[in-house]
């Protein structure tokens, strides 16, 4: 294919996309979506390819923006009519004004956070409210390899060996919840979802949670000031 | 910037355009400069593309590099051997579509391409005016733009873009008439020079100032200083490249040779290009604008201008969307000073978008076809474009 035709092509999908609507496919997205108010100005970090910022301008009228790290990425959110900026998470939220963002939203990354006290305080700096998801460290089934093969466990949510996996951080929902007390932050609402994230249906799990969710979200205001 | 200019491979082109002219600032209303001193009258070369809308929402102003001109795209006869040099960007469905805006390109004054310059005739004196040229500044060129557009009728613009001093201007764009600009694309671009930037501006100017046929800017009619202006060229071009991309370029290839001739001819390919790209560059460039445009880059300071030494409160009279866009290697305008004018955005609050391009082609990559780069422009076009249609 020729650049010309290949351009013509790129430029026949962002028409599709800029005044198209679509619908969001991973459950945990449309959960989070469905938290955010019409109108509200938010920052979604490590967007990825836009699908929750594209969603939440075209169905609730959201100003949105993004921080990817990616260039291919970025290139994609931008070329959808996205406001997206390249860069590292960490350094990226100290920019802003205080209350720039009516919600911050970390979705499937404080796993993979160096520093996720210094962050939440960041992010609880430049917006009112913080959504939290991450994968739920606890789910019954890696209980049981650690249990029974005696080695570091994977399932689809955290798919990687020891040695090459992104995800830092261990979590559990309990140990979240401690992480936010100890932070003197409140926790507005949380729900545990069972699904693999690239699912578009899941459900929400309400009977022992730490054991039965494969993720948690939270959403988390500023303590005594809300 | 002219070597990449091609034919469109697929022969898409906006077709046949005509380069116009437009005089201001006639005597005794001439143009207050930065620096105080007054010029006039001033003449902007410029040409247009595609079709104004007829609630004139669809202007894109595309402004000019160094050696640049109003010739942004498609050619000036059917004879023509090259189109303009963002042929790969502005036409017809391109990133930049004729099919959908007004593209207005318009040179820049101290220019040598139609536009007033040192090698305009000065009134008073009937012969070109040569370093009685006063000094311009990037405000200066911008501001002169800005009479063009109000010529033209136009009261806001979709979008402002350019490259490296073309990037300059735009920005200067956004902090002059924050109410005309609706978004704006700096490329490769800085809000100041860097002293490495000047240095090589610097040892450029000198080369130029050091031919005895410079004398002292007055060589119009007689023998031009082409060794300087093609030595000042041949800097610059080292400048717009990257270790990598003269390494895939030239690599330590010869020229048409097998061995070293073992005196000072050019053995190495790279000096037999850049050799010839300093000649190429004197038939079509006039050696004071080179002294004048470099300068005005050097002295463009939007901290200095109109933050008193802030990026941020530079920002702070800016209202347009902005996508910065900078290239991996690119060590003239590198990306820790794109990165410094995006947060001074954010600091405003204002909507900024930034994406730090893969290339290896140095400085130059924004001139040359990435389709990366179409995309991205053309979807932030098309968002503006849509957003400024439901505002009305």
């Amino acid at each position: 294919m020729t650049g010309v035709s290949r351009g013509l092509q790129a430029y026949t999908m962002t028409q599709t996309t800029q005044t198209q609507t679509i619908g969001l496919k991973r459950f945990d997205l449309q959960v989070i979506a469905s938290w955010i108010k019409p109108g509200s100005r938010v920052l979604d970090l490590g967007c990825g390819e836009g699908d929750l910022l594209l969603y939440l301008k075209q169905n609730k009228g959201v100003r949105g923006t993004g921080i990817e790290n990616r260039e291919s990425k970025v290139a994609l959110c931008i070329a959808k009519g996205l406001s997206v900026l390249q860069g590292d998470i960490n350094e990226e939220v100290l920019d802003y004004q205080e209350d720039t963002f009516d919600y911050v939203i970390l979705s499937q990354t404080l796993q993979q956070v160096y520093y996720p006290e210094r962050l939440l305080k960041s992010l609880l700096a430049i917006g009112r409210k913080v959504i939290v998801s991450f994968p739920n460290f606890s789910h019954w089934s890696i209980r049981m390899q650690v249990l029974l093969t005696g080695m570091a466990p994977k399932n689809e949510q955290l798919p990687y060996e020891w040695y090459n996996t992104p995800n830092i951080r261990v979590i559990t929902l309990q140990d979240f919840r401690k992480f936010t007390r100890d932070q003197g932050c409140t926790v507005l609402k949380e729900v545990a979802i069972n699904t693999h994230h690239h699912n578009t249906k899941g459900h929400i799990v309400g009977f022992l949670q730490n054991w039965r969710a494969t993720y948690g979200i939270f959403l988390i205001g500023k303590g005594d000031k809300t | 910037m002219s070597e990449y200019i091609e034919h469109d491979k697929d022969g898409i082109s906006v077709g046949l355009v005509e380069k116009k002219y437009f005089t201001f600032a006639d005597p005794p209303d001439t143009m207050v400069l930065e620096s105080n001193a007054r010029l006039g009258p001033v003449t902007i070369a410029y040409e247009t593309l595609g079709a104004l809308n007829q609630d004139k929402s669809n202007v894109i102003l595309i402004l000019h590099a160094l050696s640049g001109d109003s010739h942004v795209a498609g050619y000036y006869s059917e004879e023509d051997q090259k189109p303009g040099w963002w042929e790969i960007m502005v036409g017809p469905g391109k990133g930049i579509d004729t099919d959908k805006y007004f593209v207005i390109c318009s040179n820049i004054i101290a220019g040598c391409m139609g536009s007033t310059g040192p090698s305009s005739i000065n009134p008073r004196t009937g012969i070109p005016y040569g370093f009685d040229f006063p000094v311009v500044t990037i405000g200066d060129m911008v501001k002169a733009q800005k009479a063009l557009l109000e010529h033209l009728g136009i009261e806001k613009i979709l979008s402002v873009i350019g490259g490296s001093i073309g990037g300059m201007q735009v920005l200067e764009w956004a902090v002059r008439y924050p109410d005309i600009v609706v978004s704006a694309i700096p490329l490769a671009s800085t809000t100041r020079h860097s002293a490495l930037a000047i240095a090589f501006n610097e040892v450029a100017r000198q080369a130029i100032m050091a031919d005895p046929n410079w004398s002292k800017g007055k060589y119009y009619g007689s023998t031009k200083p082409n060794l300087g202006l093609a030595l000042a060229r041949m800097v610059g071009h080292v400048t717009y490249l990257s270790d990598e991309a003269m390494r895939r370029k030239f690599g330590r290839r010869l020229q048409n040779k097998s061995d070293f001739s073992f005196n000072f001819d050019a053995d190495f390919q790279v000096e037999s290009y850049l050799r010839y790209q300093g000649q190429k560059f004197v038939d079509r460039f006039d050696a004071n604008s080179f002294l004048y445009i470099t300068k005005a880059a050097d002295y463009f300071d939007l901290r200095r201008q109109h933050g008193n030494g802030s990026e941020t409160e530079a920002f702070a009279k800016a209202k347009a969307r902005f996508l910065v866009i900078s290239f991996t290697s690119d060590w003239l305008y590198p990306t820790y000073q794109s990165k410094a004018m995006v947060k001074a955005m954010k600091k405003n609050n204002l909507d900024v978008s930034f994406c730090e391009i893969e290339a290896e082609w140095g400085h130059d990559a924004f001139l040359l076809e990435n389709e990366r780069l179409s995309a991205l422009i053309r979807g932030f076009l098309e968002r503006n474009f849509i957003e400024l249609q439901k505002k009305k």
